[in-house]
């Protein structure tokens, strides 16, 4: 399985949740497989799809899911531990590891190779970390949904990427209605 | 009144309520301060472009935040100046400490103190000096102006404005 199989799979869970969703193909996959308001595409600024669900998970009490990748976890590790000391039972990362920078070619992260996110995640203070095959995915985060407690979920997968349209939509506008649904 | 006092006393009265912090020694009293308010939740963050992704999502959740920084953090946070709080209009007070200016004692910071205006300037964010105690008086009126326009905005201290370094 790759991430869009992974995503498509998860979409009927995600539909009714708040979701940020991680730079690139991951934010152009879910647009494509299951557009809502409640799912906010980072157009940019890779690495922040944890810590921008994560503000918004502490500033109200609606569950909120973050969808991120290996390589962009890589790049802001310093999120661990921010997550890991300030507790929020609404929040959800998942991170989708495919052990490569997917959306700009599959060149591989260090998380396809000797480094273990969740060992990482463990080692920060994150109390609740399951590591799952891709096929498993969809259980452990209507598990997490369900539960009442913080979860980070590090989904295992292959490299690999289909063909999708990038996102036209304004960014504004994006952040509107997703501003809406946050508060409906 | 403390000038912190005044500080945060502006802050919680323009309702910011979310304050993510990068520690500067000139910044150690306000984040004292924070610390003491319970209205504020104060989230320490890592790295500053860590810290503002924290403001993107707390803003979205209803709560007005507010970043405090060293001025060389500019250095680390255009990218997410640019393509998140800019893109997608979110307004982001930034205190900023604005080290290597008149009286720094380590040569180091005046190396991004001589970018800092020219950063600012370059990505179109209202940049404000406090140079003197009487300068915060203003700080109200551009916590308004922040939430107004919808943008990030600078307030760079220096050291003159927080009294000195003291001992070395
Ligand atoms: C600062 C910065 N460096 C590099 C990029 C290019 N880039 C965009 S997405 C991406 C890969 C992200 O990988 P990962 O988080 O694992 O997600 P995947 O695409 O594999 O699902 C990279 C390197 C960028 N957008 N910003
Ligand atoms: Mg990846």
């Amino acid at each position: 399985m790759i991430r869009s199989d992974i995503l498509k799979e998860i979409a009927p869970i995600l539909r009714d949740q708040l979701v940020v969703c991680n730079i690139g193909l991951p934010s152009q996959e879910m647009h494509m497989i299951d557009d809502q308001p409640t799912n906010f595409y980072m157009l940019g600024t890779m690495g922040l799809s944890s810590s921008i669900g994560f503000g918004l998970a502490l500033a109200q009490d609606k569950k909120v899911i973050s969808i991120d990748g290996d390589g962009s976890v890589l790049t802001n590790f310093g999120t661990l531990p921010t997550i890991a000391n300030n507790v929020a039972n609404n929040y959800i990362l998942l991170i989708i590891d495919n052990g490569s920078y997917g959306s700009t070619g599959d060149q591989p992260t260090y998380a396809g190779k000797k480094t273990s996110l969740a060992a990482v995640a463990r080692a920060c203070g994150c109390e609740n970390v399951v590591e799952v095959a891709a096929k498993d995915t969809g259980k452990a985060l209507q598990e997490a949904i369900d539960g009442d407690q913080m979860t980070i979920i590090v989904a295992k997968c292959e490299s690999g990427n289909i063909k999708v349209p990038v996102i036209t939509m304004d960014p504004v506008v994006i952040r509107d209605r997703f501003m809406t649904s946050v508060q409906a | 009144m403390s000038i912190n006092t005044k500080i945060v006393d502006d802050l919680v009265a323009n309702d910011i309520s979310f304050i993510t912090t990068v520690p500067c020694k000139q910044l150690a009293g306000v984040i004292d301060e924070i610390d003491a308010r319970p209205d504020v939740l104060h989230v320490p963050s890592n790295k500053e472009d860590e810290g503002m992704g924290l403001c993107a999502g707390a803003w979205m959740g209803g709560k007005r935040p507010a970043i405090i920084m060293q001025n060389t953090a500019i250095g680390v946070t255009i990218n997410t100046l640019a393509t998140l709080i800019q893109y997608y209009r979110m307004p982001l007070p930034m205190l900023i400490s604005y080290r290597g200016e008149l009286r720094e004692p380590v040569a180091c910071q005046v190396e991004m103190a001589v970018h800092t205006k020219a950063l600012l300037a370059q990505m179109n964010i209202p940049t404000y000096h406090f140079h003197k105690q009487s300068d915060a008086d203003e700080l109200d009126a551009i916590l308004k102006y922040t939430f107004m326009c919808n943008k990030p905005v600078a307030i760079l201290t220096d050291a003159n404005f927080w009294g000195g370094y003291g001992d070395q």
